[in-house]
């Protein structure tokens, strides 16, 4: 039995196969793995024991809160001190006090926004870096 | 009764990956082997429902149309609802399938004091499924950020005009709210009209109440519990380019989110979400209604033996002459 539509219909589905396995064939012979970011900086390195704000761990999921309600306090609650989950006092101060230490900004900040994908609007305002990737 | 079952079989998985995540410390199997035999199901099983529609046999044009026909010369034809040509089935098709045409035609039909039938208009249900489908595909095209190195610019696009509200900081992606929204309404409707309560089985509920669950745990972690984005995209393109690893200090969320997408992709084929591919494969929208100018002859007709009069009369003519029954050739 012949069915004249078939060839259509074969091609619609290898045209759904290549679609939907883009991920796949887009990705071969990437290393995949996520970015090393950087914590070689002259002010990380004046520190006996580097350490940020917050664990590292917290600071990598949340770190956009966080300067979020830095955001807030400041701006709003006219707030300045930030104390953290163990005890110590900090600055709350995108420029003075995080990009003090990650002066770093393409070896740290873009290395990871640009592996995921995220275009953040801090760098529109807060201390220009040179920017060569994008 | 559907309803509750539905809730179960998606909750039983909530609980399965999070028992195995949490419990038994079965990362690999949740975030590395669960993708490939959900993504060969996935593909499998369309290819076959595909290949069966296609080997099924559609002897004739099906002219269920919602306009004229194309016929004599000063009769306006319905070129989009009633196509007789190629081109006209394309448009159609693809209003179909970007405009949902046919759902746009949907009447609510209501018995007014005694005989009286009345149709009424009701476009919500075109509405939100449109809202749906269209939240949905925008939702994929943004999650290719985590599916690809480099991320192509038209990621960036999609997320640029997707997210142009800010909450706070951090972009607040409307398509987040209208695909929850979407899948809400499709569901409440299933809850409160009586007639399509009355039709909802699980398998209308399931799809649903998937649907909300991967929903819900993607807004969750993107706007209330933090993951680590870095190491989420480290253990996507480590499964996509078959070097799996899991990376650390990825919760618990994530991978209910994961597996919940990965029962869906599994669970795509056996339910009623191949109308992804059947609604190419629609026989009442893909043939063009010619059935008057063009003759089509059904395709498996086998050759038929007949025995013509001429030859009957070959073989009997002299009986016949001898019965006295008349012939055509002496």
């Amino acid at each position: 039995m012949k069915i004249p539509d078939m060839r259509y219909i074969i091609t619609g589905i290898v045209v759904f196969l290549v679609v939907m396995t883009f991920p796949f064939w887009y990705n071969i012979g990437k290393a995949a793995s996520a970015p090393q970011v950087s914590l070689d900086t002259p002010r990380i390195r004046e520190m006996a024991e580097p350490q940020c704000v917050e664990p590292a761990s917290y600071m990598r999921a949340n770190h956009m809160r966080l300067l979020e309600e830095w955001r807030d306090r400041v701006v709003r609650g006219g707030e300045r001190t930030y104390v953290a989950g163990d005890g110590k006092e900090y600055l709350m101060s995108l420029q003075n006090t995080c990009l003090d230490c990650h002066s770093n900004y393409d070896e740290f900040c873009a290395l990871c926004h640009d592996y995921a994908g995220v275009a953040p609007d801090c760098w529109t305002c807060h201390l220009e870096f040179p920017r060569e990737s994008k | 009764m559907g309803v509750a079952f539905s809730l179960a079989v998606v909750g039983v998985l909530i609980l399965a990956i999070t028992l195995a995540v949490e419990v038994l410390g079965l990362r690999f199997l949740v975030g590395a082997v669960l993708p490939y035999v959900a993504v060969a199901v996935f593909l499998g099983g369309m290819v076959y429902r595909l290949l069966g529609w296609g080997r099924s046999p559609v002897p004739f044009r099906i002219p269920t149309t919602g306009g004229q026909q194309r016929s004599l010369p000063w009769i306006k034809p319905s070129s989009l609802d009633n196509p007789s040509s190629t081109a006209g089935v394309i448009g159609r098709m693809a209003l179909e399938i970007l405009l949902f045409r046919s759902l746009f035609r949907n009447t609510k039909a209501e018995l007014h004091g005694g005989p009286h039938l009345a149709y009424h208009w009701e476009k919500w249900l075109w509405l939100g499924a449109l809202v749906f489908h269209w939240s949905m595909l925008l939702v994929v095209i943004r999650h290719l950020r985590f599916f690809t190195d480099p991320v192509p610019s038209f990621v960036y696009w999609v997320e640029g005009i997707d997210g142009f509200l800010r909450v706070g900081l951090r972009a607040l992606y409307l398509t987040d709210i209208t695909l929850l929204l979407g899948v809400t309404y499709l569901l409440l409707r299933r809850f409160f009209i009586p007639q399509v309560r009355y039709i909802s089985l699980p398998g209308d509920y399931v799809p649903l109440f998937l649907l909300l669950g991967i929903g819900l745990s993607g807004v969750l972690m993107r706007y209330f519990v933090g993951v680590d984005v870095a190491a989420v995209k480290e253990l996507a393109l480590g499964v996509l380019t078959f070097r799996p690893r899991i990376p650390e200090g990825i919760g618990v969320l994530f991978y209910i989110h994961w597996g919940l997408v990965c029962a869906l992709l599994a669970y795509f084929p056996f339910s009623k979400l191949v109308h992804m591919g059947g609604i190419f494969l629609t026989p009442t929208r893909n043939l063009p209604n010619d059935s008057r100018a063009r003759r089509h002859v059904n395709p498996w007709n086998y050759p038929v033996k007949v025995h013509t009069y001429e030859e009957y009369e070959e073989e009997f003519r002299e009986k016949m002459k001898l019965a006295g029954i008349p012939v055509e050739k002496e």
